[in-house]
This record gives C-alpha cells, structure tokens and sequence, in this order.
C-alpha cells in the first residue's frame, strides 16, 4: 500500500500563555470569565478592575505544519529548544489536541518521550517491566514473551527484585530503555532519549534505534544529536518557530541548521577577571581563530593555514597548565584533539601566575569546506579543571574550482594536498 | 476527537466486487474537537489491562513506607466506630433500628470509608501523575478509576471485621445478603462517579485540593451513618436518597443485619443518583481530559 504512514496537514497548536497557566486557574476567576462573557456590560467595569486582562498573549506552538512520511521511513526532526518538536510529537502522540489542521497514523503508535515514564520509586524491576509496559501499551502476553530479552538488554538480571528506587541512575536508565525499546509499533515517536546516560549506554541506545529503524518501522525521532540523527534518519525536518524551515536529506539539513544555530565567533575578549569564564584555578581573556597572517574577521578556506589562539590568566602558582583544542566540525565528528605536547613552561616544573598566550597553528590543506567548532579543555597536572565546549566556531570556505574540474562537494572530514602524479609506465 | 477506525473498514465503500479488503492497521486521526465527545468505551477496553496494572500499582503501593501498613484500612472505620458508640450511641443515646450501636454505625462505615477514601485520593490522583499525563497516552479515565478500585481491598479488609462483629453479636443472615455485591457496585458507581468530576476539576481549578476535605465531612453528616434514616418520614426518607450513599448505607445493614427497614425505594432513588453523577461525571471528565496535559 502507497498510503504514508504519517500524514500531517496544517497541523497548529496555540498555547495560550499567561491566560491558561496562571489566571485562569481557580474557580473565582472561571466564574468571573462566566459572567463577563454572559454580561457584556459587566465586562469593561471587571476589567477596570483586574487590569491587563485584555491583552492575552497566544503563542503558536506549531503553525501549519505539513508532512508525509511514508512506511518504514525514519524521519529526523531538529530544531533549536522550544521550536515546536516536542509540541509535535505530543499532538501526534494524542497528549495534547492540535488547535488547527489534522494528522492521520497508520498502525499502532508507540511514544517514547521520556525514559522512565511511569516508573514507580518503590516497586521492584520485574514490576515496574509489567507496569512500564502496560504504560506504553504493551499487553500482559506482549510484555511476558519480551521479558526475557529486555532483562537482558538492561543487565539487571541481579537486581530485578530490588526495588528500582535503590537503582544506579544507570540501571534506572538501561531498564527503562530497555522495556521502552521493546514495545514493537509499526509507528514509532521518540524524543531526545539519547540525551541521557553514559556514552557505553548511548551507544547500546544508537544500535537498537538502527535495529528497530532497520525493521521497517516507521520512526519519527527528535533530537539534538546531530550524529544520531544523520545515522539514523532517512529525512529530516527542520523546525522554526512552528513551522517547518526545511526538509531534505539529513547532511543537507543539519548542515543549514548548524550554520544557523551556531553563531559564528572567531573572536572573543574577557576584559573582566572576575567574570571571565572560568574558575579558581584560570580565567579566560581571549580566545581567537584566525588565518596565520591575518585577522580573525578574514576568511579561512581549505588552503588557509591558520592559528587557534587563547590568552588566559593562570590564577595559582605552581604546575603549568595544560591546554587542549578539540576541533569538530559540523556533523559533531571530532576531528582531532591536540595540546602542547612535551613543552614545559620556562622553570621546567613550576610556572608563576599571571597572563599567558597559547597559540596553536595548524597547516593550511588539512579540513575540508565546512563550519567547525573549538572546544577548549584545561588541565593542570592531568587533571581537568576547566572545559568550554563550543568556545569558538568557524567557516572553512572552499577555494575556487578549476574549469572542468568536479563541481559538487569534496567527501569526507578531511581534504589533505596528496602528492598526487600520473605517469605513463608502459 | 479522535477516531480509529480500520483502513480496511475504510475502503469497503470504494472497493467494487474485488476481493475482501485486507485488514489494515487502524488508522488514528487527530484533529481539534469542541464540546461534548462520545465516552469511547470501545478503546476503555482495549486498555483494560493498563486499568489492571494501575489498580495494582495504587494497592502495591498505597501502605509503602507506613509501620501499621494495611492496618490502616481496619483503624480508620474501627476507631470511629467506637466514638460514635460512646458520643452518639451512649451519651445521645441515637436511635438504632433497635440493632446494637456498634455493629450499626460499622456496617455503614465500612462502605463509607470506601467512599470517602476513594474521594479523596482520587481528587489528587491526576495531579499526582502529571509526569505520565504530559507524557504518554492512555484513557486518563485509568487513573482515578485504579485509585478508587484499589480502594476494594481496604474495603475488604474492613469487611472482615465487620464479619468478626456479626459473628460476636450473634448476627442471622437472612437472604437479604445475595444483594450485597450489587450494593458493592452501587457504592462503587457513586465512588466513582464522585471521583471523576473531582479529579478533573482538581487539573484545572487547584480549589478542590481544599474543598475535598470539607465536602467529604460535609456528607459525613448528610449520609445516615450515625443515625437511622428511619428518623425522616416518607416520602422524605426515599427522597433523602438523592445522596446516593444513603442508599447504599441503609442497603448494607438491611443486607447484613436484617434490618426490617425495607429500603427498596431509597435504593432504587440512589441508584439513579449514582448512574447520573457517573454518567455526567464520566462525559465531563471526557470533556475536560483533552487539556489535561496543557493545564496540569
């Protein structure tokens, strides 16, 4: 059958806020409400009274929101906090009623906006598997032939009549993925349940979400997981604002979204010591990128050979510190993690307080075109004592082509200058 | 609304004389609804066994973490069982229908108690479960119906000591007791009824919190319990069973005492007082769930 799995038309969901959450929550205004929609002449003396009534501020949540997504597809959805995804997946998971438009699904639907929902703190893992299960619309027969391979997906054999409240938050988490990963709809809604746990669990996460994907199943996936999302999902659908910015192939997407949400900072300056990030140990002053013979507000391109610079105020005497870089690029790959190597500050052992520069110059012909990312860690004898994810990003243009030469876009994180010749052997 | 219906249910009205239309996975439509919506009994039942697992979380929960545990359901109607023997059946020498104070006042506590304990924490009952209300969906009726229905083991539990009671007092059954499990019903339908006008306001209007008290003793003192509803002459007495826990009152200690009070009429009129509150509690519930998850 051609029918799509999802289809959604025009789909709106306007939140009334100020009006819903706060005024309108006890009786005596609801009864007050009554009588001024009942009395049109009642109504300006009340409002006299009550103040700002009048200007009830809505938002729109979703606003005409259109999609198809055919059987067995996994479709992505991004979008920076607050931009409608969760709204989304509420509407079409029946929490909440869309203001405007419609959606149809077809199969049944499983939802799985949090791990752990309708866990009970006192009762043990085997009960809560049953209770969890019956939650998320698992039958009792469903949840008894599956009770085998989500104990065991879990790994907490051992502690199954333990109640869950005694549980690592680690436990907690494998078992409630687990039972959630298990429940087999033809239709599945997941929303950001990577974005817990460690990075084994992550990863044991990642490689069920391949399999149910794998499957045939169809699976709408929110998440701020840019690998994620672009391993799993065969489209993704960027949303703005309620609306639906994009939606094309996930490289594509997450490429224009990244360029959007990341702001661009090649420069930065702490002037203030005591509101500089970081910590007792070190402040930060300046971080920069820049081309090795320019500024950082000049381009970079793939041939650029260009430096990643930090000043910092080192703010205790004793060992030097450590710096590193780690430099990612836009699909969150990273691409390498550098630091200074054997140098040791000037007395060899021990170095004074004051300001330092750490410049770092990396060769041109090394990244390909894209948006990267800094990250900065400091360590102070291996131990880490300040990080700044983020702390620097950056565009790497490419550099004009050649007439007839390949037009569409190099492959892969790196673009080295290879030492490339032809010669005619025979 | 929402409806599921068949995608092969569907298309029988545009297949001609082809084979049968297969049978495609049900097909759920979401769009906005206003007013009134039908109760949708047909997906009640297929969640039935979610009703089951709630009802067993309220009860395998409800006496964690307490020292006297089940205890609890024995010593709320049992220690007012005996102040009201001392104040109202001793010292204001209340009538009884000629039937021991003690045993008269216990058999109208035991449902009672079911009654008001099923009311109150009812009332907080989709309150107290917003993580699963903004999180999943299921017929939010399974909530307070699996906290009132986990009510029924501390009501049995209330019931064995009213079976010890009549077994000291020396207590005939007569055949009137074939129709205690339809007054069992009876007292669950005004429960339930009761709690799902409550717990759907309390989402909304946070006054029910404080209002649940006050209303539960409020009816303490409308509902025969620590007096004969004998007191009333007919037809107020049948009349006086628009409350409908009167009816199941006076239905308790004519089941099991034998008392010749002949409440017929009163349950008959309680009965429908507790079919109308459930059945417009269960359409205002119906109309109030879908902003549950806004609201809560």
């Amino acid at each position: 059958m051609s029918e799509p799995a999802i289809r959604v038309e025009n789909l709106g969901k306007c939140y009334r806020i100020g009006h819903l959450r706060q005024r309108h929550n006890t009786l005596r205004d609801a009864v007050e409400e009554r009588f001024r929609s009942l009395i049109p002449g009642l109504t300006a003396r009340l409002r006299g009274r009550s103040g700002d009534r009048g200007n009830e501020e809505t938002i729109w949540a979703l606003d005409g929101v259109t999609f198809e997504i055919p059987r067995g597809q996994v479709l992505g959805i991004i979008g920076s906090n607050g931009a409608g995804k969760s709204t989304l997946l509420k509407v079409l998971s029946r929490i909440t009623e869309p203001t405007t438009g419609r959606a149809e699904i077809r199969g049944r639907v499983g939802s799985l906006l949090e791990v752990g929902t309708g866990f009970h703190s006192e009762l043990t893992g085997r009960e809560n598997i049953y209770l969890n299960g019956a939650i998320l619309g698992m039958t009792r027969a469903e949840i008894d032939s599956r009770f085998g391979a989500i104990v065991e997906f879990s790994e907490i054999e051992r502690f199954l009549d333990t109640p869950v409240k005694r549980y690592s938050s680690g436990m907690y988490l494998r078992l409630a993925f687990a039972v959630a990963a298990h429940l087999e709809p033809e239709v599945l809604l997941v929303d950001e349940v990577l974005a817990v746990g460690d990075a084994a669990f992550q990863k044991k996460c990642l490689g069920k979400m391949n399999e149910i994907a794998g499957h045939g199943r169809t699976v709408l996936f929110v998440s701020h997981n840019m690998m994620a999302i672009e391993e799993l999902c065969d489209r993704v659908i960027w949303i703005q604002e309620g609306r639906i910015r994009m939606s094309d192939q996930p490289r594509l997407v997450i490429a224009e979204y990244l360029k959007a949400a990341v702001s661009r900072t090649t420069d930065r300056i702490w002037d203030e010591r005591t509101s500089a990030p970081g910590n007792d140990s070190v402040r930060l002053h300046r971080a920069c990128v820049r081309p090795m013979n320019g500024q950082s507000t000049d381009p970079i391109n793939v041939r650029t050979p260009f430096v990643m610079e930090f000043e910092y105020w080192k703010l205790q005497p004793g060992n030097p510190l450590g710096l590193s870089l780690d430099l990612l690029n836009e699909r969150n790959v990273l691409l390498f993690s550098v630091g200074p190597g054997d140098t040791r500050g000037p007395e060899g052992g021990s170095c004074p307080m004051g300001l330092y520069r750490d410049s770092c110059g990396v060769p041109g012909d090394i990244l390909n075109n894209g948006w990267y990312r800094i990250g900065l860690r400091v360590h102070e004898d291996l131990r880490p004592v300040f990080r700044y994810d983020d702390i620097l990003t950056f565009q790497v243009w490419d550099v004009p082509k050649a007439k007839g030469a390949w037009l569409g876009e190099w492959r892969g994180v790196v673009r080295p200058a290879v030492d490339w010749r032809t010669e005619r052997i025979g | 609304m929402i409806d599921q219906l068949s995608a092969g249910q569907r298309m029988v009205g545009q297949t001609e004389a082809g084979p049968a239309p297969e049978v495609g996975p049900p097909v759920t439509v979401i769009r906005p609804s206003r007013g009134w919506a039908p109760l949708d009994l047909g997906e009640l039942w297929r969640f039935r066994e979610l009703f089951y697992f709630l009802t067993w979380r309220d009860i395998k929960v409800r006496y964690k973490q307490t020292v006297l545990g089940a205890t609890w359901a024995i010593l709320q109607p049992v220690f007012t069982m005996v102040v009201f023997s001392l104040f109202f059946g001793k010292l204001a020498k209340i009538p009884s229908d000629g039937i021991p104070y003690p045993i008269f006042s216990y058999a109208a506590l035991v449902p009672w108690t079911f009654f008001s304990n099923g009311l109150s924490l009812s009332a907080n009952s989709l309150v107290g479960n917003q993580n699963l209300i903004t999180k999943i969906y299921f017929p939010r009726l399974a909530i307070p119906a699996a906290t009132v229905l986990g009510g029924l083991v501390d009501f049995g539990l209330a019931f064995l000591v009213m079976v010890a009671m009549m077994l000291g007092y020396g207590v005939v059954l007569t055949w009137n007791v074939m129709w205690l499990p339809a007054l069992v019903l009876l007292a669950l339908v005004a429960t339930l009824g009761g709690a799902l006008w409550l717990s759907a306001l309390n989402v909304r209007y946070r006054d029910v919190r404080f209002a649940v008290p006050f209303l539960v003793q409020f009816w303490l003192f409308i509902t025969p319990i620590a007096y004969p509803s004998s007191l009333l002459d007919q037809p107020w007495r049948t009349l006086y069973a628009i409350n409908p826990m009167a009816g199941v009152v006076e239905g308790f200690r004519w089941a099991l005492l034998g008392a010749d009070t002949a409440p017929g009429p009163m349950i008959a009129v309680s009965t429908v007082a507790a079919l109308g509150l459930l059945i417009s509690g269960a359409f205002a519930f119906r109309r109030m769930e879908r902003t549950f998850a806004d609201v809560v």
